[in-house]
């Protein structure tokens, strides 16, 4: 595809180009009143609120509050969202293995929901409706504690019924636990594959990284040439049953669900399905874009699509 | 009339002219309306719910690289269109206002690289996120409504529309020699012709009104165009023969004549519309097969139209202005339908045919009647249902 020629210098702006992959051009979504910004969400991981415990061990804290929200999506597109904190995705909760981990969840949205995270947990911190605490009313809230286990890329969402619906709405995040030896230093980005059924027919209209479709075609990821960067990559795409992630003219290392620092496969494309994750490590060896999107051509049109710019 | 007003008005209203009367009421309403619209509509409130949107697809034309829809905003509230989609997936488009009121109208023009033959499916996605969708079945360069086009129209306006029905008014001479008998079953031939004429147009016209916007009427505008061809002419009749006295037959047969050729005429308009349009979307293979059906079709209108007239036959001239006025309207609508089709004219203008069709079954229902003023006779229904046969079968050979 054009615009993805790497060093050669093919340097066009996507949009002299007729036909680009694209929306209407000259429109552009109001991050602003979004409140959130996908390139700013890339590295924005949200490490909480640390006290040491008289053990020893370190009590890590945040606070998510549940919002009903209006969401451009697509230029021009407004979507009645759900999020956590007034952004989808939600905040990325980034913590240690090992460490304890208290999530205080208030409910400012007019329906019910819940958080409910991926990992080793007792049955009552499960954040689903008839166990623990159960579905948290609007106006209630609720406090979920449990150990960060085990390292790896997990998630949580909500998973009041209709959970599509829920999902759908953008109740969900990323949640990372670190392993206790560090990974090696690298440009860390975070991108959840998702998508907004605008129309609500139960299929999406607008597929995305971190939500505004092809926010990254008009303002492209930058990184750095030959350093390590690694993508922690979620799918939470609701409706269709898988999703995928393919970068052009550069291979990555797959670390599936990151719970092993050994990656799997060497590769430029990998599928997920809903609810799954991995990480992604790689370098880039030439300067200039590269595309990257969803290898289902479908969900790349409809905006799940973007660029690397790879600079010295 | 006068007299009694006179006698009336002195009781109840002194010397207040009538059109003051009338007037009051009117003043009053328009008063109590801009009182409500100022004070915002006291007591009613918001509507409850999302807005309501509704976009209708009226016209689509295919240019390389491009595709232009005309867009209607069919619902209550204002539309705004954000984005395009075309087979899933997005495009750059340009529009023209961008925000649309009821009923208002804008062209949608999207920058895509069709094929020709593949089929497509357009998406118009609004500011709420709803979307509006739009079949292209086959996909066909819209042709240019350029000197040559206009010309190819004609051309076929007057195969399938002058020289048929010409041709079929050659039987004149023929029907004026045979036996009044016989003539009753051609008369009836003639209304069984015009009643699948009126059905055929009615069906059709209901079948393209479903295509465009509902807001402006729908598949009424076929029976409201129906039902204004029918009181019209039903006027120029009673006015024609208000100016002939009590017209004596050959003047009746030849308004009748006229009426008959008027009807047709509309009925053709509306035929060439389907051809036209047809043809603009590349659904029409403009054949010599399809031109010998419309000619077959065609032609028994031709008898039609010289029945009423079999008696005293008139001029030449007369005769052709019969045909080009019966004729003539398939070249109109023919470029109509290619250049300008618009789905909610086209339903008016099919009903407005089969509404003329009908008032003028009515006109020569008395020229089927037997010596004992049955209308529905053995005779006249073997003559009614023939027509009906051969309409049926011609039909077949013309389906556009």
């Amino acid at each position: 595809m054009h615009g993805a020629m790497g060093s050669s210098g093919a340097s066009a702006h996507h949009a002299a180009v007729a036909n680009h992959p694209g929306f209407r051009s000259g429109a552009r979504v109001d991050h602003a009143a979004n409140g959130f910004n996908p390139t700013e969400m890339l590295r924005d991981f949200d490490h909480g609120r640390t006290t040491r415990l008289a053990s020893g061990r370190t009590l890590r804290e945040w606070e998510l509050i549940a919002i009903d929200k209006e969401v451009e999506v697509a230029p021009g597109v407004k979507f009645p969202a759900w999020t956590y904190n007034g952004r989808i995705p939600g905040p990325a909760l980034r913590a240690r293995e090992g460490e304890r981990l208290r999530i205080r969840f208030g409910n400012g949205s007019e329906h019910p929901h819940t958080i409910h995270f991926h990992g080793i947990h007792p049955s009552s911190m499960d954040g689903v409706p008839g166990i623990g605490a159960g579905v948290i009313a609007p106006g209630k809230s609720v406090t979920y504690e449990f150990e960060a286990e085990p390292f790896g890329l997990h998630l949580y969402h909500c998973h009041v019924q209709p959970l599509a619906e829920h999902i759908a709405r953008g109740m969900y995040g990323a949640f990372v636990i670190d392993p206790r030896d560090e990974r090696p230093a690298a440009d860390e980005l975070l991108m959840v594959m998702n998508g907004f059924d605008t129309n609500f027919d139960l299929s999406n209209e607008v597929y995305a990284v971190n939500t505004v479709g092809f926010a990254y075609m008009d303002e492209p990821v930058r990184v750095r040439r030959n350093e390590l960067v690694r993508i922690y990559l979620v799918n939470v795409l609701e409706f269709d049953p898988v999703n995928s992630f393919h970068v052009h003219a550069n291979f990555f290392h797959y670390h599936p669900t990151g719970t092993s620092l050994e990656p799997t496969e060497l590769t430029d494309t990998v599928m997920q399905c809903q609810g799954q994750r991995g990480i992604l490590e790689l370098r880039f060896p030439f300067t200039g874009k590269y595309m990257f999107h969803a290898h289902q051509s479908e969900f790349a049109q409809l905006g799940w699509m973007g660029l690397f710019e790879v600079v010295d | 009339m006068e007299a009694r007003t006179a006698a009336r008005a002195p009781g109840r209203s002194g010397r207040v002219p009538a059109w003051v009367l009338g007037a009051v009421p009117l003043a009053l309403i328009a008063v109590a309306l801009a009182a409500f619209a100022a004070l915002g509509g006291p007591g009613l409130g918001e509507r409850k719910g999302p807005p309501v949107e509704d976009l209708a697809f009226e016209r689509t034309v295919l240019e390389p690289g491009k595709i232009e829809l005309t867009v209607r905003n069919d619902g209550p509230d204002d539309v705004t269109i954000a984005q395009a989609i075309v087979n899933d997936s997005y495009a750059d488009f340009a529009a023209g206002d961008r925000k649309l009121g009821h009923l208002e109208a804008t062209k949608v023009s999207i920058d895509y690289h069709w094929v020709e033959g593949d089929a497509y499916t357009v998406q118009l996605l609004t500011s709420t996120g709803a979307t509006s969708e739009h079949e292209i079945p086959v996909a066909v360069e819209t042709p240019n409504p350029d000197l040559g086009f206009y010309g190819l129209m004609a051309l076929l306006g007057i195969y399938v529309g002058i020289v048929p029905i010409t041709l079929g008014m050659l039987w004149l001479p023929f029907v004026r020699r045979i036996d009044p008998r016989w003539l009753r079953v051609l008369m009836a031939v003639t209304v069984g012709l015009l009643g699948f004429l009126a059905i055929d147009a009615t069906l059709e016209g209901i079948d393209v009104a479903g295509q465009g916007s509902q807001a402006l009427g729908g598949a009424s505008l076929v029976f409201l165009g129906g039902l204004v061809a029918y009181l019209v002419l039903s006027g120029v009749e009673a006015w024609l023969e208000g100016r002939r006295g009590k017209a004596e037959g050959a003047a009746r047969g030849g308004h009748v004549a006229m009426l008959v050729a008027i009807a047709i005429g509309l009925h053709n308009l509306g035929e060439g519309l389907a051809i036209g349009s047809a043809y603009a979307v590349g659904a029409l293979a403009l054949g010599a097969f399809l031109v010998i059906g419309f000619a077959l079709h065609n032609t028994t209108e031709g008898l039609a139209i010289v029945a009423p007239v079999a008696q005293r036959p008139p001029g030449m001239g007369r005769l052709i202005m019969l045909g080009l006025i019966a004729g003539g309207p398939a070249i109109l609508g023919a470029w109509i339908g290619a250049s300008a089709f618009n789905s909610s004219l086209a339903a008016f203008l099919l009903g407005a045919g089969a509404g003329a069709i009908v008032q003028v079954i009515q006109q020569l229902a008395p020229s089927v009647r037997d010596r004992a003023g049955r209308l529905l006779h053995p005779a006249s229904v073997a003559g009614m249902l023939a027509g009906f046969a051969v309409l049926y079968v011609t039909s077949l050979l013309i389906s556009v």
